[in-house]
C-alpha cells in the first residue's frame, strides 16, 4: 500500500527538494511506500484531506484542529526552535509608525497562509482595523506582498516573519516593520493519519533521532531544520485551544 | 491569595476591598499608572474549572508583576481591578459554563498597583465531550475599545 504525504503549501520554495529528499529517507527507514504530493493552495489541499486522501502531513497550525478533531490525526513532531510569527510592514515612506496610526479603509496585502493571516489581523485589531473595514489584496507569495507595498498599492503587508527576514536587504531597506508578533507557541507539525496510527510512537522515535548521523543531518538541513522534537498529545490540544481562542 | 502590601506598590495608591468569587475578600492597592500592553505579545493562561490558574506564559508573568510560583494555584481573580464591575465577570462565567467562548475588554491590576488593559478571550477546553479547563488569551486592545469600556464599566459599578 502506498500512503499519501503532503506539506502545507506555505513552505519556503527553497525547501521543495528537501521535502522530496525527506520522503525518500522516510520510506527507506520505515519500509513503507509513501507518495509526496504538493498542492498549490490550502483550498486544494483541504479538499483532498476532506476526502480522506492524506495519511501524513506537515500541517499548518490553522489546520491542526480539523486534522485532530475531525479527521483523527495524531501529532508526531515539530521542528525544534521554529515557531510561526507574523509581521506587519509598511513602505518605508509611510506616515504610519504604529498600528494605531492606520485608518479604516486600509488596504492589506497578504497571502492565503491561514495562520499568518489570522495573526496579522490580530495585530491590526489594535489599530481598529478589521476585515469589515479594510480591503485585502490577495498575493500568491510573500515577495508579492512586498511588491504591493513598494509600488504603493497596499498600505500594509502581512508577512510570515521568517519570509520577511529572508527578503533581500535592498527590499527590506525600502520597507519598515510596524509590529512583529511574539506568540512563541504556534508552529507547524508533522501529523499522522488514522491508517498509520499504529506506527505513531515508532515514527516519533525515528524522527526525533534524526541528526544522529551525517545522512539524516543532511536531510534535516535540506528542510531548514536542526532537529525534530516530539509533540505530546496534550501539547497539540493546547495549541488547538489557543488557535480556537484566536480565531474568535 | 494575600492582600496587597504597601511595599509592593508604586505611585500614589488608593485602597479597595474586593468581594471575589467563592466568598473571597481581598484588600488591594491601586494607582492611576497604566502599563502599556506590549506590541505583538499574547498573554496566555489556563485555569481549572474553578478558576484556579494551572498554566501561565512568560508574557503573563511579565505583565502581572507576580512570579510564576505566586500565580500557579491562585484564583484568576488575582488580577481583578476595582474598576471592573462584578457583572462583567458574572457574564464571563455564565457564558463559558454554557460551553461558549467569552470575549471582552478587561482592566487588570498588577502586583505593583498599576493597571493594563487587555482584549480577553476565554474558551472552555473540551476533552472527550467534557469541559476540563479554560484557556484565556489576552491581546492588545484598540484605544477606541478601551475608551468605550471605561465609560461602560463606570456606568455598571
Amino acid at each position: 500500500m502506498t500512503y499519501q504525504f503532503t506539506v502545507s503549501p506555505d513552505f519556503p520554495p527553497d525547501h521543495l527538494s528537501g521535502w522530496y529528499i525527506f520522503n525518500t529517507w522516510l520510506q527507506k527507514q520505515t519500509g513503507e511506500g509513501i507518495h509526496l504530493e504538493m498542492y498549490n493552495s490550502f483550498q486544494a489541499q483541504r479538499s483532498v484531506i476532506e476526502n480522506d486522501g492524506i495519511d501524513l502531513i506537515y500541517a499548518n497550525p490553522f489546520d491542526a484542529a480539523m486534522l485532530v478533531r475531525d479527521k483523527g490525526f495524531f501529532p508526531l513532531v515539530r521542528p525544534r526552535g521554529i515557531t510561526d510569527e507574523a509581521i506587519i510592514a509598511v513602505n518605508a515612506d509611510s506616515a504610519a509608525h504604529d498600528v494605531a496610526d492606520l485608518s479604516p479603509g486600509t488596504t492589506i496585502a497578504m497571502t492565503d497562509d491561514p495562520d499568518v493571516r489570522m495573526m496579522g489581523m490580530i495585530l491590526l485589531e489594535a489599530g481598529d482595523i478589521y476585515a469589515n473595514n479594510s480591503q485585502t489584496i490577495p498575493c500568491d507569495a510573500y515577495i508579492l506582498v512586498a511588491k504591493q507595498l513598494l509600488q504603493g498599492h497596499a498600505d500594509v503587508g502581512v508577512f510570515l516573519a521568517e519570509a520577511y527576514d529572508n527578503l533581500s536587504g535592498l527590499i527590506k531597506s525600502k520597507l519598515r516593520v510596524l509590529v512583529r508578533s511574539e506568540i512563541s507557541v504556534i508552529n507547524h507539525s508533522l501529523m499522522l493519519g488514522p491508517k498509520l496510527a499504529h506506527r505513531q510512537h515508532e515514527w516519533q522515535e525515528l524522527l526525533v533521532a534524526m541528526g544522529s548521523d551525517d545522512k539524516s543531518t543532511a536531510v534535516l538541513k535540506s528542510l531548514g531544520f536542526s532537529a525534530w522534537e516530539k509533540i505530546e498529545y496534550e501539547e497539540m490540544e493546547f495549541m488547538i485551544d489557543l488557535m480556537d481562542t484566536l480565531a474568535v | 491569595m494575600r492582600d496587597f502590601r504597601p511595599e509592593d506598590v508604586v505611585g500614589d495608591c488608593k485602597e479597595a476591598v474586593l468581594n471575589l468569587y467563592g466568598g473571597l475578600r481581598r484588600t488591594v492597592l491601586y494607582s492611576e499608572i497604566e502599563v502599556p500592553y506590549p506590541d505583538g505579545k499574547l498573554i496566555v493562561s489556563t485555569t481549572d474549572k474553578n478558576g484556579i490558574i494551572t498554566h501561565v506564559n512568560k508574557a503573563f508573568v511579565e505583565m502581572s508583576g507576580y512570579t510564576e510560583e505566586e500565580l500557579i494555584g491562585s484564583p484568576h481573580s488575582i488580577l481583578r481591578h476595582p474598576d471592573m464591575p462584578a457583572v462583567a465577570f458574572k457574564d464571563l462565567w455564565d457564558t463559558v459554563n454554557k460551553g461558549v467562548h467569552w470575549q471582552g475588554i478587561v482592566k487588570n491590576l498588577r502586583k505593583d498597583g498599576c493597571f493594563y488593559w487587555v482584549k480577553a478571550t476565554v474558551i472552555p477546553n473540551v476533552r472527550q465531550g467534557q469541559v476540563v479547563s479554560y484557556t484565556s488569551v489576552r491581546r492588545k486592545p484598540s484605544r477606541t475599545r478601551v475608551e468605550e469600556s471605561i465609560k461602560l464599566y463606570a456606568s455598571l459599578r
